[in-house]
């Protein structure tokens, strides 16, 4: 006897055909078409569609490059050159991957503070929050390994100093390194095996965004309000809503990426990686990409060496346990007055790492980067958990619709039931 | 106010303390015009023509450029039979012959930039343990870039008397350190050009670097009209999809 | 797409309101800007710069002594180019039309006034070996042209097929006489 087919409502018979033996359409159909997507959202919540159209960006361009990529110590510098020179289009396929992983980092930490302002990451998405803490190591890793590639000074340097630390951890640490390494130091091995760890893990980031989002799926997006949707008035269908507002902030990024790509494509660089990898000479400064500074500036700012990296590791290993160190029952900053402001601390104590992790690590940059620890931690590990206690949140309104009716904001008094909305 | 003090003076020690590494920088290098500056900017092709002549007759007997090809000069406004001519003056090694020797002859369109020596070790016996740097890329390779560049070449100068020089070593402005291993490679004069442009250190520099501005990023004008069309499109784009946006999120109370 | 469950807010059936109007100029210019940016990723597949450079190899052919040929690579292929002897020559052009396999006159083989030069792709039109006969010493079959040692084609002093299994002629590459001393292939 046949076996079931899925029952499928495509008019288009080839559709059809398919979507009841595999329902793909209908699955496309209820995730992205009609599924119920809180009205309020404002352009924060453009920024997770963003990083999945810079990860396809990034790997449209990945495959391309890695077609004239040469991952050998004496043809790795060359072949980038070959790419920027010879390669039809290389040199634009080259800067987009390039500046891509900015914008792909950019990207995600926005969209990362925009769940820590509206509280995203507490019940029922702890989860979801968690996968996406693996995402952003799975990216770093990523950027890491794709940054030692074009074998230039600060690809060998930048590889050395950080494969170097794992050498902290006593006794495992140095059986490790050279684990890593392949061999005695940074050399052909390590530059092979990140070759092909840079083109495998994108598709790892792919199977983690897809739990990613189906766990969104599951118990819906949060809002910028932080209350729950109540009825089908608080929600629009994601499409053509928000493929179409979607589509705006699509735009607007691309009109950022297209500046650095097209006006100032090395801007973000170091000019140290114009020059071939050297092991006998260490340039004047190793500086990671921007988007590592933070946690470079801190693990420089402990004298000591296994402190400094633990200190690094756990700070965003302390961001898997962020549901449970906020106390509040409150999600979203708009209703929690004290910190809202406090969070803008915490943002300038990332930035001010980020600076401190550009400069030598000496006379204020060292105060300063110890200070910016300190009060990092301190957000995560005091601030949050007491401030959960001690806060008087203002109070909430009693759905997301309510806010637009009458203009107000404020609770019905108590019995009242919701109006039915009317159109404008 | 006293612990207002105490920071201020905590500040300035620490900003003292940082001090004895700025003693190893040098001044940051004079800002230059450019003609490919700027989002509209483009090379000048005269001043690259004549800066891959100075290259040619100075620079190229200690710099290599590997990553060039003679055929890339047709992107600073030579012809395919100017370029097949300076080609086949320069002699590179071309393999081996029948007898399993390395073999020379002209070079042609296709044959990479001639290195000055084959080796790094050879460069460095040649130039007294110095290693010129290839200049394919310099210009991108160096903070300050072509004004960086730009100053060296013309910063060279007799050391204050304070200044205690190390043996073979020569004295320059905007080098940091002050010391660089090159001895002033340019002077008043040297190169003739053939087009009436006055030949000074200055000229001379200015052409040279543009030169190697192209050479390090011979895309640059395709790249900056490309991404003209780009945002203009993007632009025109993002007004497209706010108009459908707002149209279709115009019977939602949000 | 056409029948989703998603209102899509088109107004009434047969109508082309604003909306759509506007969803269309969108949609359209998206996807010429996608497709414009699709182009460069699939071009820069094509040959680059360098490939491009070597698809023309010059040879000089004054060291060539008569009857006998060199091979040079073009475009990863090998070329004959065989000095001709007058015998060769007058081999080559006295045969009848009607005797050959794969019929072709002789001049159509080689340039005016060079007919001293043959200049061939030196792979069997069989399955694809590497003739022998450039050296009067390998053997060059019974027609004193090219053999073949992987299934016995034999071709003539005009690299025309005279015994099987082979098809076709030797194929002619694109060249031309720079001087008559210089030959530029491709």
């Amino acid at each position: 006897m046949a076996g079931q087919q899925h029952d499928s409502s495509f008019s288009n018979p080839v559709i059809q055909w398919i979507d009841t033996r595999l329902p793909i359409f209908t699955m496309m159909q209820k995730e992205y078409a009609i599924f119920p997507t809180p009205k309020n959202f404002n352009y924060f919540w453009n920024f997770g569609a963003l990083a999945m159209v810079i990860l396809g960006i990034m790997i449209a361009t990945g495959v391309l490059l890695a077609m004239n990529y040469q991952p050998n110590t004496l043809l790795a510098f060359d072949s980038i050159q070959h790419i920027m020179r010879d390669v039809n289009y290389g040199w634009l396929i080259r800067y987009l991957h390039q500046n891509g992983a900015s914008m792909f980092f950019i990207v995600t930490y926005i969209h990362m503070f925009r769940g820590l302002y509206y509280g995203s990451y507490k019940y029922p998405r702890e989860l979801l929050w968690m996968l996406g803490v693996v995402i952003l190591l799975v990216m770093m890793a990523t950027a890491f390994m794709g940054y030692v590639l074009p074998w230039g000074q600060m690809s060998y340097w930048g590889a050395t100093v950080i494969t170097n630390l794992f050498s902290a951890f006593p006794g495992v640490g140095p059986p490790i390194v050279t684990w890593l390494w392949g061999g005695f130091s940074v050399d052909n091995p390590t530059l092979n095996r990140f070759f092909s760890l840079h083109y495998l893990l994108p598709f790892v980031l792919v199977a983690v965004i897809f739990l990613h989002v189906a766990a969104l799926h599951i118990v819906g997006s949060n809002n910028p309000l932080g209350i729950d949707v109540k009825s089908p008035q608080d929600t629009v269908p994601f499409h053509p809503y928000y493929t179409a507002k979607d589509s705006v902030g699509i735009c607007v990024f691309l009109l950022v990426y297209a500046a650095f790509v097209f006006f100032m494509p090395n801007a973000l660089g170091d000019p140290n990686n114009f020059i071939p990898a050297n092991p006998l000479q260490t340039p004047a400064d190793i500086v990671p990409e921007w988007y590592f500074l933070p946690y470079y500036a801190i693990l420089r700012s402990i004298p000591n060496k296994l402190a400094g990296v633990c200190l690094m590791f756990g700070s965003l290993l302390i961001l898997f346990v962020l549901p449970w160190l906020d106390t509040s029952r409150v999600r979203s900053a708009r209703f929690r007055p004290v910190y809202r402001q406090l969070i803008w601390v915490w943002v300038a104590a990332v930035i001010g790492l980020g600076v401190c992790g550009a400069h030598k690590p000496e006379g204020i940059w060292v105060v300063l980067s110890r200070v910016c620890t300190l009060y990092y931690f301190l957000h995560f590990l005091v601030i949050l958990p007491v401030l959960g206690k001690l806060e008087h949140p203002l109070p909430l309104p009693d759905s997301i619709s309510r806010p637009v009716i009458g203009g107000g904001g404020g609770p019905l008094p108590g019995g009242a039931t919701a109006k039915p909305m009317e159109k404008a | 106010m006293r612990a207002l003090r105490s920071i201020f003076a905590a500040l300035l020690l620490g900003g003292l303390a940082a001090a004895p590494t700025l003693a190893q920088e040098a001044p940051t290098p004079p800002q230059q015009q450019w003609s490919w500056e700027g989002p509209f900017g483009t090379f000048d092709l005269a001043a690259a023509q004549r800066g891959f002549q100075v290259y040619s007759e100075v620079c190229s007997a200690c710099h290599s450029m590997k990553q060039l090809h003679y055929r890339d000069l047709a992107g600073i406004g030579l012809s395919l039979q100017e370029i097949t001519a300076i080609a086949a003056a320069v002699t590179v090694p071309q393999g081996v012959d029948d007898q399993g020797q390395p073999k020379e002859g002209p070079a042609t369109p296709g044959s990479q930039f001639r290195s000055p020596f084959p080796n790094e070790q050879a460069a460095r016996a040649a130039e007294n343990g110095a290693l010129p740097p290839d200049l394919s890329v310099i210009v991108n390779g160096r903070e300050g870039h072509a004004d960086y560049i730009y100053a060296i070449l013309t910063g060279f100068a007799a050391p204050p008397p304070t200044f205690t020089m190390q043996g073979g070593m020569n004295y320059n402005e905007y080098f940091p350190g002050h010391q660089i291993a090159m001895p002033q490679p340019l002077h008043d004069g040297q190169v003739a050009y053939t087009d009436g442009t006055p030949n000074t250190v200055a000229q001379m520099s200015h052409d040279v670097v543009t030169f190697m501005a192209w050479a390090a990023n011979p895309e640059l004008v395709e790249r900056k009209q490309i991404g003209w069309r780009v945002v203009l499109f993007l632009v025109v784009m993002t007004g497209l999809t706010y108009a459908v946006k707002r149209k279709v999120w115009a019977d939602v109370d949000h | 797409m056409a029948d989703s469950a998603a209102t899509l807010g088109h107004g009434h059936a047969g109508e082309v309101t604003k909306r759509d109007f506007l969803k269309l100029v969108t949609g359209a210019a998206a996807a010429i800007g996608g497709a414009a940016f699709a182009w460069t990723l699939i071009d820069s597949m094509n040959p680059s710069k360098d490939v491009l450079a070597l698809s023309a190899v010059e040879l000089d052919i004054t060291p060539i002594p008569e009857g006998s040929g060199i091979t040079v690579v073009w475009q990863g292929k090998p070329i004959f180019v065989r000095h001709r002897t007058p015998t060769e020559i007058k081999q080559a052009e006295d045969v009848q039309l009607s005797q050959l396999i794969d019929p072709q006159a002789d001049s159509a083989r080689v340039k005016p006034n060079h007919a001293q030069w043959i200049v061939l792709i030196g792979i069997c039109t069989h399955l694809g070996c590497v003739p022998l006969g450039n050296k009067p010493s390998d053997p060059r079959g019974d027609w004193g042209g090219w053999f073949c040692p992987c299934h016995g084609s034999q071709y003539d002093t005009s690299g025309r097929v005279r015994h099987g299994p082979a098809p076709a002629n030797l194929a002619l590459p694109p060249y031309a006489f720079d001087t008559d001393a210089k030959i530029k292939i491709g």
